[in-house]
């Protein structure tokens, strides 16, 4: 019988605060990159989800999550144990309490919808995206984090590796960024007009701040405080080889090292190695880092091949990076970093990439065709876009009614 | 009595304003603008789109003066804010009807 240990307890108290701390941090990024007039509705759609989405996690989210499910169904979602966070006080997960599991996980389901906003940037209704967000979370955020994370689901047994949220997190926000940024349709301005982030500055103080927090998100997902935990920390902070890499391949084609590109860089790299973190070596961090960076930079040109306005690049960052992660962790990861991991290719199981495809696959699938039907009953209902006057005036006036700025 | 409006490079503001001084003139009004002629712009470039951004940053001096200084200040003006290359802005003067001083009521050349 595990017992509770007070250094476990204790970092993982801190992660949970770190993994919080990157939503405004995304706020930041996010909104640095919008139109001036959409700075305050760009923050709101991530500033506002720590609200909802903590309301609804402890009402069913992580019930439903983390809940042992019953019978054949506790494959692919848990139960109503401990709806309300009942039953959650005076237990124990592993060496941690149990509220402080509950509440460290929660943190993920918020950043995680939050994610999502930067396709629905500068043109989605305030209340459409709230409708949103909360059947996202219940519906597609909690079966998915209990098919991986928890031990009766279907991909947990299935053994498909994903140690912080590649196919949870970031495959699944990306994929419903991909829905919205379809059923949205594109700004009105884009391409006529200078779509020009306004304040990049707060963009890379923003991408910091994710960068900070991602040590909880990643070194936390050891849930103690640990050598794997080390290990996950050193291997997060490395991966932001993606830095370097993103800046070179972007001097080489697009002429100069842009900060803005760093700081995306930076960015990929960390969702890159979330689902290896606790799993590789960390040469292979470096890898990871290298190979993300270079493939998210050329991923920001698939939205113009495909004519969707994924307009912060969820699907050309968190889609790109994320998939090649959870492959990339399929690759190189290690039991002898992680004894309660697998072997992947480089360690003679080749057979752990069709395992780690299989978790990409069922990750776009579930959250793309959910996300569509919800936003099309939405459509339906309230419709999802703002007019064409409120979107010229901008959003934060007109949905918000406040400025940004207000220089006098 | 003339108005002579001046477009004109952003970091020139100085040397101007100490030309126009050195010559008598008291008083101007400069406020940014932006445009184009025959300068081109520049790209800028936001995660691997360009944006090419036509209208350059200037500003925009108005200094009104008597006939008999017209002359002078285009000069002045000319001098201090040439750098010899593409963009460094033009010059126009106009017939000004009439100058009121508010504080004294004082008219004409008088209240420049």
């Amino acid at each position: 019988m595990p017992e509770l240990n007070t250094g476990d307890t204790a970092w993982m108290l801190a992660s949970a605060a770190l993994v919080l701390f990157m939503t405004p941090g995304l706020a930041a990024f996010y909104s640095g990159m919008v139109r001036k007039k959409n700075v305050l509705s760009t923050t709101m759609h991530s500033f506002f989800a720590m609200g909802l989405v903590s309301v609804i996690w402890a009402l069913v989210g992580f019930t439903l999550a983390f809940g042992e499910g019953t019978g054949s169904l506790s494959a692919f979602i848990g139960d109503f144990s401990m709806t309300g966070l009942m039953n959650v006080n005076g237990e124990l997960f592993g060496t941690i309490p149990l509220s402080v599991f509950a509440m460290y996980q929660g943190m993920f389901a918020i950043i995680t919808v939050a994610l999502i906003t930067g396709a629905i940037a500068e043109r989605m209704k305030f209340r459409a995206y709230v409708i949103f967000a909360t059947l996202w979370a219940i519906f597609v955020y909690s079966p998915l984090a209990h098919w991986v994370w928890q031990t009766n689901g279907w991909l947990f047994r299935l053994g498909a590796l994903d140690f912080a949220g590649g196919t949870v997190v970031h495959i699944s926000s990306a994929a419903a960024a991909l829905a919205a940024a379809i059923m949205l349709g594109k700004r009105r301005d884009l391409g006529t007009d200078q779509i020009h982030p306004h304040n990049l500055p707060m963009t890379v103080l923003g991408a910091g701040i994710l960068w900070f927090g991602w040590f909880g998100f990643n070194a936390g997902s050891a849930l103690a405080a640990n050598g794997l935990a080390g290990s996950a920390f050193m291997n997060t902070h490395l991966a932001a080889a993606a830095l370097l890499a993103w800046t070179l391949v972007e001097t080489m084609h697009a002429g100069k090292p842009t900060v803005l590109g760093a700081a995306s860089g930076a960015v990929a790299g960390l969702v890159g190695v979330t689902p290896a973190a606790g799993y590789v070596e960390p040469w292979a961090a470096i890898v990871i880092g290298l190979v993300v960076g270079v493939a998210c930079y050329f991923g920001l040109f698939i939205k113009g091949k495909f004519g969707f306005d994924d307009a912060l690049d969820v699907v050309g960052i968190h889609g790109v990076g994320g998939t090649l992660g959870a492959l990339l962790t399929g690759v190189f990861a290690t039991t002898t970093i992680n004894e309660a991991g697998r072997n992947g290719l480089l360690y003679g199981n080749p057979s752990q990439i069709v395992l780690q495809l299989v978790g990409i696959v069922a990750a776009w699938a579930f959250s793309f065709v959910l996300s569509i039907i919800f936003l099309k009953v939405i459509d339906m209902v309230m419709g999802l876009r703002v007019s064409d006057e409120v979107e010229s005036r901008g959003l934060d006036i007109s949905e918000h009614a406040e400025e940004g700025y207000i220089f006098e | 009595m003339k108005k002579i409006e001046a477009i004109i490079r952003p970091h020139k503001l100085d040397d101007v304003k100490e030309a126009l001084s050195a010559i008598g003139i008291q008083g101007m009004t400069a406020y940014e603008v932006r445009g184009f002629g025959r300068q081109k712009g520049h790209t800028e470039i936001y995660r691997g789109a360009e944006y090419t951004v036509d209208f350059v940053p200037k500003l925009k001096i108005e200094v009104v003066v008597d006939d008999d200084q017209v002359d002078g200040a285009e000069h002045a003006i000319m001098m201090a804010a040439r750098s010899d290359k593409i963009g460094d802005g033009k010059i126009f003067t106009y017939d000004a009807l009439s100058a009121v001083r508010i504080r004294t009521g004082e008219r004409g050349p008088e209240a420049l």
